[in-house]
């Protein structure tokens, strides 16, 4: 590993999968509930929420880090809120990329859970009411465990997209070594400086293995819930 | 009475809507059938009983429990009130095994069943070399068994079966049957059977009540509603014909078995079931011949004495309602038949049985 890639690049590379990982694990019971609340609910304002989840998707990442920063920078509003009460900071610093990173993967997350959510059999849950299983017993016991092939594929999809997020991470929380500066980060870094065109190839080549071990492992998941 | 029910509900759809308006109580034990043409609205009134579905207006008690009184506001929460259902598509878990299918309301249960008797249910259907398999590797009948096993070790107060054969074909049909009947005789537990099959309600049912245009238009013990004249109209279908319990009395030397009913003696080919067993019998109104005077020189075994109640029927078509001693026979003749005998209530008649169809050992 040390003749393929500098001490910075693995650091890099880390990075980008410990926000990632943060990213995806923290955002999954949100993505949960929302994919719940627009599977089986119907409440006015339904569209709108599900546009709003949605959103991510089709907004210029930039833009979403712009929107990031105003909100979460510590000056005034929110941001200062969360300093002072929490102390918690997340403009430059690796939690505000996995905040980012978060929120772009949050619609591949969403859609996945809810399409293997609309996919299970209404009568299963009846069934289950009849046998004695209240609202919570059947979420665990029945929902949950039919619905995860969707969560497995939305948790792989959001993981690939979220390595590769460039344009919200760079607005929200700059390019900072060692705290914001990701995969895509480092291969755009390389590019600005002159004959880095080599490590930049590296690093590609790098995020070439992580993409077809990702594609591979959702093959996998999927075959194996399909029996 | 165990279970009883009374609802009123208006569904609002195209059209005028569909009101339902039922009030229905069971016994404490045996079979209730639950009978009308499909979307009469039974699926409906079973789901009010589970919980599944709420009425805007209705009084529910499980025996002696209210579950539903919409008037004083107590609405019991289906996971609470212990009916063991079986749905028309098992609906067993796919993600997990037979055991854990079965085991699902067994954990959940308040009175649990213990090691013996869930090892008896289990071999009451058969179940023994399914419980490592998934829903997936099972037949259509064995889905049902398992989900009959797995709603009775949830310890009911009441078994609800919503056509359960439905989905079958009908060599399934009958491999399941013979587990329901052995279940009726054996569970100390009411069960209402919803169906739109004559044929099964004849060989499950002790009692019946029949729906019609979101009401109860007839209910009584199915050996008087089968026999009926007003079931014909109620179902559009002919007159089921008698359904007789008889009691094995003499395996005779000619290769026949003299069954023993009130009214009577009927002669069937042989069977293997022991003098003293109870059977339930039927005749269909097609089998049957009527004769002014005693027949002689006739092949037929069975010649019955007794008198008509009521004659019924329209078009060409006349059902005949009879009585030998205490069990009621119907007949379908022709009215230029009905005519020529002058049939009325009340005349003497002999009746001549064509065919006799022995259904499995029965409790009724």
């Amino acid at each position: 590993m040390d003749a393929l890639l500098t001490p910075d690049e693995i650091e890099a590379l880390l990075l980008s999968l410990r926000i990632s990982f943060v990213a995806v694990f923290g955002a999954l019971p949100f993505a949960f509930a929302a994919a719940l609340l627009l599977a089986r609910t119907r409440f006015f304002g339904k569209t709108l929420v599900d546009g709003l989840i949605h959103m991510p998707l089709v907004l210029p990442p930039v833009a979403v880090g712009f929107l990031l920063l105003v909100l979460f920078g510590t000056r005034h509003g929110l941001g200062a809120w969360l300093l002072a009460t929490f102390g918690l900071r997340f403009v430059f610093s690796w939690t505000g990329a996995a905040l980012a990173s978060a929120i772009i993967t949050f619609p591949f997350q969403v859609r996945a859970i809810r399409l293997s959510l609309e996919a299970i059999d209404p009568g299963l849950t009846a069934a289950a009411q009849t046998l004695g299983a209240g609202p919570w017993d059947r979420l665990l016991n029945i929902t949950l465990p039919l619905a995860f092939p969707g969560i497995a594929a939305g948790i792989i999809t959001a993981f690939a997209a979220s390595l590769g997020e460039f344009g919200a991470i760079i607005t929200f929380v700059s390019n900072i070594p060692g705290e914001t500066r990701t995969l895509p980060l480092a291969i755009y870094t390389a590019l600005q400086a002159p004959g880095g065109e080599q490590e930049a190839a590296r690093l590609s080549l790098m995020s070439i293995v992580l993409a077809l071990l990702f594609m591979t492992l959702a093959e996998f998941v999927q075959r194996r819930t399909r029996r | 009475m165990s279970v009883e029910v009374s609802l009123r509900h208006t569904f609002q759809g195209l059209g005028p809507g569909f009101a339902l308006d039922i009030t229905f109580a069971l016994p404490g034990a045996g079979v209730t059938a639950l009978f009308g043409a499909s979307g009469a609205g039974k699926t409906t009134i079973v789901n009010a009983i589970a919980g599944t579905f709420r009425p805007r207006e209705g009084c529910i008690a499980i025996a002696g429990r209210t579950v539903l009184d919409t008037a004083a506001g107590i609405f019991v929460p289906a996971a609470a009130r212990r009916t063991g259902y079986v749905f028309q598509d098992a609906r067993l878990f796919p993600h997990m095994s037979v055991e854990n299918n079965i085991r699902f309301g067994w954990r959940r249960a308040a009175a649990k069943a213990d090691a013996h008797e869930i090892a008896h249910i289990v071999a009451l259907l058969g179940l023994e070399h399914l419980l490592a398999r998934r829903p997936q590797a099972l037949s259509g009948g064995e889905k049902s068994r398992v989900a009959l096993a797995r709603a009775l070790l949830s310890s009911p107060q009441i078994l609800l079966l919503d056509e359960p054969l439905a989905a079958l074909d009908a060599q399934r049909r009958g491999e399941i049957l013979p587990y329901l009947e052995r279940l009726r005789d054996e569970a100390k537990l009411p069960m209402l059977y919803v169906s739109h099959t004559l044929d099964e309600v004849a060989r499950l049912a002790d009692d019946i009540v029949v729906i019609k245009d979101g009401c109860v238009a007839r209910q009584g013990s199915v050996f008087d509603v089968l026999t009926g004249l007003e079931l014909a109209a109620l179902a559009g279908s002919p007159p089921m014909g008698a359904v007789i319990a008889a009691t094995v009395a003499a395996h005779r030397d000619d290769g026949l078995t003299a069954l023993a009913f009130d009214g009577g003696t009927l002669l069937v080919s042989r069977l293997r079931e022991p003098v003293g067993t109870t059977l339930r019998v039927r005749v269909r109104a097609e089998e049957i011949m009527l004769a002014l005077e005693e027949p002689r020189g006739i092949s037929a075994n069975n010649i019955l004495s007794g008198r008509v109640s009521a004659v019924g029927g329209d078009g060409a078509q006349a059902d005949v309602q009879l009585l030998c001693g205490n069990t009621r026979f119907v007949a379908r003749i022709t009215q230029a038949s009905a005519a020529r005998l002058a049939l009325s209530p009340g005349k003497p008649i002999y009746i001549i049985v064509k065919s006799v169809t022995v259904a499995a050992p029965a409790s009724g």
